[in-house]
């Protein structure tokens, strides 16, 4: 197999089951390839080659016996913050720079199961704090479609590595965006679960009511494949949701006719589509908005029904997440005190100036604002000016989405206002980096799915459609995002490099 | 709604974390910024509206009182920055 052979998921799969390729080969074709690339993407904290090999060769066995399931044998990406027993697990922090878990992540466990072969550690933005991946304690992640651009974050590592080639898939975490709006800025596939769906009990912790892992992938194929391999019920994840079992690639099904959109509506009828109009926000940027559009009147083409809606409280939703996540994080980041584990400033015999010097010296300047910001609105006297106030308001955009999802079944939107931005551009103003995830976090605050695909280009980098559903309707996001991918090819666009 | 620089100082105190003199300037200039945008939420009339924690319909979930597996001592302190036999080594938590 050629180095520069880019292969899907269910590619990959065919070409091992059909003994074209082993899983030695194609991983030793994925690490030449992330060899040649990684200088210039820099998608990786830590590459795993040897780990790699090993267990492909398992994979190999595995399928020679024929014991392979849909993931066996294919070489993959795990951000950073998703626990790895043996395998450094940094979360981009100095603060974890020789952290070593000691167990597996829920979702680690299941893919190396199921026989994934990991290349290595994605690179993110410091416990998943920032949109642009330049908030890693060690270095930027590079857009491959521009190099001096940004992939977007936090799991920008994951959509970088999928977006060049490095890995045929990855895992990322979204608790504002994090997983959609890189896949957004890289032309690649990103989905956010409903909460609840996949267990986070070894994710390494930012804003627990809000945390998700999902698949970065390079078509939607590969995404349902992925998510089948993640999902179901964990006793270790108190907010695990005990569901049915389901095949979500199977129920992909197949389209023989032009218009699958006409009759997919779970009432029978066409898939009822919603534009909410808050969602073209001030100041978003002409070509992403053409190409949304564009894309919403090849929805429309396809069958569906297509009627503006309106989401009022999406006006409310950033400051709501911006209190939210902080405040979660300032609580679930105080384990870091130099004692259990990680950076510890040993220098003084005051314990207290100990703990605070460890944290001065192990956290990063975005997680000392969040931190903060959190630590204030949970303070006596402010609690019910800021976290309360944001708890009820997070109320109030729940029911907006109910209300709405009782007249479409799904709401299409930009995924992020804007493309990728140039390193830099934006890392030192805090607020409108902060801007960039207007579109992404509602669907957290809620605990909705979203799902992010390639819909064009505008100045030469890919735009992002999200497709936001009621909870547990990531078959239904699936199947309209697969209907929009068959009658488009955005997805097969790749960066030359 | 804007930060006075010994507010940032007690809540980076309350956060045990020590801020330099330029970082708690920024902060205080940065924090105040976000403050005035999440002013935005006053508009909401909350009345009656409960809080919203996760959004999910799980509560106080239990599971039967089985004893399992659980980590040996030795992997729990393996990362430990010091350790003393079987233990996390602290610094004096009572002063003299």
């Amino acid at each position: 197999m050629a180095a520069e052979e880019q292969l899907t998921i269910h590619e990959a799969g065919r070409k091992l089951a059909q003994r074209e390729i082993s899983s030695v080969e194609l991983t030793r074709a994925q690490l030449e390839r992330i060899d040649r690339l990684e200088e210039r993407i820099k998608s990786f904290i830590t590459l795993t080659p040897e780990l790699a090999l090993r267990q492909a060769e398992q994979a190999d066995q595995r399928i020679a016996a024929g014991e392979a399931g849909p993931l066996t044998g294919i070489p993959m990406q795990m951000k950073d913050l998703i626990s790895t027993q043996g395998v450094t697990t940094t979360c981009a922090s100095r603060m974890l720079e020789d952290y070593v878990p000691v167990y597996n992540a829920t979702v680690a466990e299941r893919l190396l199961s199921q026989g994934a072969v990991l290349l290595g550690k994605g690179n993110m933005d410091e416990y998943a704090m920032g949109s642009s991946c330049e908030n890693s304690a060690f270095f930027p992640t590079r857009n491959p479609w521009d190099l001096k651009r940004v992939p977007g974050g936090s799991s920008g590592g994951g959509a970088a590595a999928v977006s060049a080639g490095e890995a045929v898939y990855a895992l990322g975490s979204d608790t504002g965006g994090s997983v959609r709006q890189p896949a957004s800025l890289c032309g690649v596939v990103g989905l956010k679960p409903t909460y609840g769906m996949v267990s986070r009990y070894g994710l390494v912790a930012y804003a627990s009511s809000l945390d998700q892992i999902g698949p970065i992938t390079q078509d939607v194929t590969d995404c349902a494949l992925v998510l089948n391999a993640i999902v179901g019920h964990d006793p270790k994840d108190s907010t695990s949701l005990r569901l049915p079992a389901a095949d979500y690639a199977a129920g992909l099904g197949e389209y023989t006719t032009p218009s699958p959109l006409a009759e997919g509506g779970p009432q029978g009828g066409p898939v009822r589509l919603g534009v909410p109009e808050e969602y073209f926000v001030d100041g978003m940027q002409d070509g992403v908005r053409e190409s949304v559009q564009a894309a919403i009147e090849t929805l429309a083409s396809l069958g569906a029904s297509v009627e503006p809606v309106s989401l009022p409280t999406t006006r409310y939703a950033l400051a709501c997440y911006y209190i939210i996540a902080p405040s979660e994080c300032s609580a679930n980041l105080a384990r870091y005190d130099g004692v259990k584990y990680g950076f510890s400033y040993q220098d003084t015999q005051n314990m207290w100036e100990a703990m605070e010097r460890t944290r001065a010296g192990g956290f990063g300047p975005e997680v000392k604002r969040r931190v903060i910001l959190g630590a204030y609105a949970l303070s006596a006297g402010y609690y019910d000016a800021y976290y309360l106030k944001a708890q009820q308001a997070r109320t109030l955009i729940r029911r907006d989405f109910d209300r709405v999802f009782d007249q479409v079944d799904a709401l299409v939107t930009p995924t992020s206002p804007v493309v990728a931005f140039r390193l830099g551009e934006k890392i030192n103003d805090p607020v409108e980096m902060y801007l960039i995830d207007v579109c992404t976090v509602p669907a957290n605050i809620a605990g909705l799915p979203g799902i992010s695909v390639p819909c064009g280009f505008s100045q030469g980098l890919p735009v992002g459609m999200q497709l936001i559903g009621p909870h547990l309707s990531e078959q239904r996001l699936l199947n309209i995002a697969y209907a929009y991918e068959q009658a488009t090819s955005w997805h097969t666009e790749r960066p030359e490099l | 709604m804007s930060l006075e620089r010994a507010q940032v100082e007690q809540i980076a105190l309350l956060a045990r974390i020590s801020l330099t003199p330029e970082e708690v300037e920024l902060f205080q200039d940065q924090l105040s910024q976000l403050l005035e945008q999440f002013q935005v939420l006053s508009e909401l009339d909350t009345t009656d509206v409960p809080p919203t924690g996760h959004a999910v319909d799980l509560q106080a979930v239990m599971r039967e009182d089985e004893d399992e597996a659980s980590l040996a001592p030795e992997d729990v302190l393996s990362n430990a920055p010091r350790q003393e036999g079987e233990f996390f080594r602290v610094k004096a938590v009572l002063e003299e």
